[in-house]
């Protein structure tokens, strides 16, 4: 049996035909195209597929795509405005806060939901706030400072990046 | 203007814009028109011979298009996976098929693959195949596998042994030991360890009928050498016809060296098929499938005369290798291990003998460090404890001991020359950075006041830069080790860099684009660098050992000699000079002592557009190097940190991890930092929370999934204070040495040691890691820590 659900992704509004037990993360990557969202496991530990449904932080093998039905969804493709990234992305790319990238979009959209309900967070409430995000290359060290970067930013504050920028045309 | 500097520059990195915006591109985002979807039947069971396999029901599951068993592979004239590290003439070396064909032999071998339209019809499918199995028993601890009458892994290999492999001089080290003042003994289990990159392994077969060609996607570190085994070997077909693509690939640590089954599943069903067919792994199918690292059970003696000078050093290892050699294994637990021994200190003897052993395990192969985290942790340990022992600071002990800074070149007994090294001065930056003997009295203050606070010290070496090629086929290796390179400098005078190294998380795209743009003194975003396809690249070894930059960056750098002396050529002509009245500065060569110049740009056009040229020079402005390394690099550090364990439940919380290190000259800080992070992260990891557990009855994972298995999360670490020393390697043109692995290889040893130093009043000499808070209450308690499971 098929549901039609509807769904609006990064503002765009899809009416879409899944089988039940279709996950919301598999809507996104497999249905909708949009991949920046990964999958790291199976047991809904590794936070790789966190998106926000309704402005919330979820992890998106944790549901099933017809329960988005009727939701607003936000995925790391819709981030960024008009090619000017959010001031998490700038942190994560200014303090090196990645490596290999593949846990990337989950922790800045978990760190997106975390700055909302906390301006400006220590060190110890960002690790607490991380505890479902799995990284295996930074050792976490970079991703702190740079959600701190990202939050000193969005309160309006100067910063001083850690990374030169090299490259024209960045950020 | 003066060109920017940009080798020691903190450069923000190049591929990080696509991967903050989602952008990145790794295997399972491909989708190609037609693409097929494949799922692995894998056993249940550790050991089990196969009576039949019975496929009807699942071929006629909607959406399914084929369901294959190892039979069919086999008949069909695919080859066995081959390792490549042969230890010894005596080495055993039984076939490893994509889909096992008599029997399994782990939990998880594969013995069929389901291809469907879609992910879903696969897995269901999958469900039907019905597989008849006579189960066996099995044996998943490597010391049990050595013992009379244990299960028999494969009849090619008696005694479950696969070699014995030793290094050393036996009889000096006996004498030595025997006539010690002090010797300090320990009996390690190094644990067996799950990599865990968290991007899964993926794979996409792509067989183009009409140009009889076949392209494989794969999450791999190392695509010529897949690309190698791939055609050569398993599917014997021409390698020209092979094309190896390793796109984005999200961590690997070693796990994605290796060639491995699915690779071979996907590809040959691609071409029986003629339509793409994608697998990729969920993650406990990972926790399975990919090769898992360490697993070591080890005695270990050290000598020490009357003054705590080391006199002799004996180890015997059992290392446990799992049910089949996958393509490092046989290396990792003798060259990458046994040659670390004497670490940075004079030790005038050593042996070490190392049992490899067939096991119904997952194999074992190179995991982040592969084999010198496992001597460090040897060494470091034991030179700790024989400290305490003798009841002197640890740090006092190791100074005593060091290899100074005048004697270098060192020949140790076991084989590797050091070339060269501060170790003194990393310990005592550390000990600076630390604040160290301030830090020993909080201790004793912390104790008076019944605290437990533990300071731990680690001073590693390790071999990098794999490796000069002719050492290498000395040591078995079937393959050479230098690294490729290719500059290609085009008409508007922007430059292509292709490297056959493989980066996946390593930053090479920035790393590698400092080198050239600074060489050349050309803006870094005119500098493209390229990776990870067979079908662009000149023939490279890829990454791991902490090699890339030591080799693969001395490559760039020999086709970067080549491209300025043909720019020099063009560069002569065209300002009608000798050769040797130009000075190549700022992205120019300009005419010694007056202000005539042409650019670098100038010279890419002239080259392309060669109107006005040299006589006899060849059109074109593009280079290639192959680069052999001389010797191994030789990083080396001194780590400190400070832990407390609460006396009630034995938790362990690490305060302060201080890492000192010197990995040669560096090209970019914020990277080199990073990887120094990340390593001691994953080491601390070792120490304090992971461990694989295999049921010794069942042969069952019971560690199989990120529920059950405690990868280090967020809040389980401080941050990190890192410190550099930088003694350049003298035998690269860089003198650089490598940082991938440097914190992993210090770092276990460290914590495990300050736990020890925090308990060791209490009569606790070593903990079994990982060091859980039930094994630390344990210990306090005497009670014994090497029980199966917390």
């Amino acid at each position: 049996m098929r549901h039609t659900i509807q769904v609006t992704v990064n503002g765009q509004t899809h009416r879409v035909e899944v089988e039940p037990r279709l996950l919301l993360v598999e809507l996104i990557r497999d249905v909708l195209g949009l991949t920046g969202t990964h999958v790291g496991c199976d047991t809904s530990q590794c936070g790789a597929c966190t998106v926000h449904v309704n402005g919330e932080a979820v992890k998106s093998c944790t549901m099933f795509a017809v329960q988005a039905d009727g939701c607003e969804i936000t995925t790391v493709e819709g981030l960024a405005t008009d090619e000017q990234l959010h001031p998490l992305q700038e942190g994560f790319w200014q303090e090196h806060g990645l490596q290999c990238g593949f846990c990337t979009p989950g922790i800045i959209m978990a760190a997106a939901d975390l700055l909302k309900r906390n301006p400006d967070p220590s060190e110890e409430e960002i690790r607490r706030a991380l505890e479902g995000n799995f990284c295996r290359c930074t050792g976490y060290h970079n991703i702190v400072r740079a959600i701190r970067y990202a939050a000193a930013r969005m309160r309006g504050e100067a910063v001083v990046p850690r990374g030169e920028a090299a490259p024209t045309g960045a950020s | 203007m003066e060109a920017r500097a940009y080798i020691g520059a903190p450069i923000r990195r190049v591929e990080d814009r696509r991967f903050v915006t989602g952008r990145g591109r790794y295997t399972d985002d491909i989708v190609l028109p037609g693409m097929l979807y494949a799922w692995i039947v894998r056993s249940p069971h550790a050991h089990a011979r196969i009576r039949a396999i019975r496929t009807e029901k699942a071929r006629q599951h909607p959406g399914v298009v084929a369901v294959f068993t190892g039979k069919d592979m086999l008949d069909d004239g695919v080859g066995s996976l081959p390792t490549g590290w042969q230890i010894g003439p005596d080495m055993k070396e039984p076939p490893h098929y994509a889909l096992a064909v008599d029997k399994v032999r782990y939990v998880g071998d594969g013995v069929a693959v389901v291809i469907a339209e879609t992910k879903a019809a696969a897995r269901d499918a999958a469900e039907l195949v019905e597989v008849d199995y006579e189960e066996l028993p099995a044996v998943v601890d490597a010391a049990e596998a050595l013992k009379e009458g244990a299960p028999l892994v494969h009849d090619e290999a008696p005694g479950n042994l696969c070699y014995v492999w030793e290094l050393g001089d036996r009889e000096a080290t006996d004498r030595a030991l025997a006539t010690a003042h002090h010797v300090t003994k320990l009996e390690f289990v190094n644990q067996r360890l799950i990599p865990n990159a968290i991007e899964p392994r993926s794979a996409i077969g792509h067989y183009d009928p009409g140009r009889d060609e076949l392209t494989l996607y794969t999450s791999s570190q190392n695509p010529h050498l897949i690309r190698l085994l791939l055609s050569a070997f398993v599917l014997k077909i021409p390698e020209h016809k092979v094309r190896v693509i390793s796109p984005d690939v999200g961590g690997g640590f070693g796990s994605k060296i290796f060639h491995y089954p699915e690779e071979v599943i996907c590809a040959w069903s691609s071409r029986k098929l003629g339509r793409p067919v994608k697998w990729t792994a969920v993650r406990s199918e990972s926790f399975v499938s990919d090769a898992h690292g360490r697993d070591h059970i080890t005695t270990a003696e050290m000598g020490f005369d009357r003054d705590g000078r080391i006199v002799g050093l004996r180890v015997r290892t059992i290392a446990n290798l799992g049910a089949y050699l996958s393509t490092f294994a046989p290396g990792v637990p003798t060259w990458l291990y046994g040659t670390l021994l004497a670490g940075q200190y004079k030790t005038p003897h050593i042996h070490v003998e190392v049992k490899g052993v067939f096991t119904n395990t997952t194999p074992v192969d190179a995991y982040r460090g592969a084999g010198r985290p496992e001597a460090t942790y040897v060494v470091e340990r034991l030179v700790d404890l024989a400290a305490h022992e003798m009841g002197l600071d640890p740090a006092e002990l190791r100074r005593r001991n060091f290899i100074q800074p005048d004697e270098f070149p060192y020949q140790t007994p076991v084989v590797l020359q050091y070339d060269s090294g501060n170790y003194e001065g990393a310990l005592n930056k550390a000990l600076e950075m630390a604040d160290y003997w301030k830090l020993r009295e909080e201790q004793k203050r912390a104790r008076e006041q019944g605290r437990l606070i533990g300071i731990g010290l680690s001073c590693y070496i390790e071999a990098c830069g794999l490796a000069p090629s002719k050492v290498a086929g000395a040591i078995g290796v079937r393959a050479g080790l230098y690294e490729s390179a290719a500059i290609r400098v085009l008409p508007t005078g922007k430059v292509q860099v292709f490297t056959g190294t493989h980066s996946h998380g390593q930053g090479h795209e920035t790393t590698f684009a400092q080198i050239v743009a600074h060489e050349l003194g050309i803006p870094l975003e005119d500098v493209e660098v390229i990776h990870g396809d067979t079908a662009e690249i000149p023939f490279g070894m890829g990454t791991y050992g902490s090699r890339s930059l030591a080799t693969g960056g001395s490559a760039i750098y020999r086709a970067l000699e080549k491209v300025k002396a043909k720019a020099r050529k063009i560069a002569a002509h065209k300002l009608e000079v000798a050769e040797e009245d130009l000075e190549f500065r700022n992205g120019q060569f300009i005419v010694k002592g007056t202000d005539r110049a042409i650019s670098f740009g100038d010279i890419a056009l002239t080259a392309y557009v060669p109107h006005d040229y040299p006589e006899g020079l060849e059109p074109g402005l593009e280079e290639n190097a192959f680069y052999d390394p001389a010797n191994f690099t030789f990083p080396f550090g001194a780590h400190l940190s400070v832990v407390e364990v609460d006396p009630e439940t034995g938790r362990v919380k690490l305060l302060r991890y201080v890492a000192v290190d010197d990995v040669g000259r560096i090209i970019n800080p914020m990277i080199v930092e990073g990887q120094i992070h990340g390593g001691v992260a994953q080491g601390v990891g070792q120490a304090l929370l992971e461990g694989a557990i295999y049921d010794r009855s069942s042969g069952q994972l019971l560690t199989g999934s990120l529920l059950d298995y405690a990868l280090p999360r967020a809040d389980d670490l401080p941050s990190f204070e890192v410190g550099h020393q930088e003694t350049p390697c003298p035998h690269n043109p860089l003198g650089a040495k490598g940082a991938g692995e440097a914190g992993t290889i210090a770092a276990t040893a460290c914590v495990v040691n300050a736990v020890v130093d925090a308990l060791y009043h209490l009569g606790v000499r070593d903990i079994r890691m990982p060091l859980t808070p039930e094994r630390v209450w344990r210990a306090m308690r005497g009670l014994p820590t090497d029980g199966h499971a917390s």
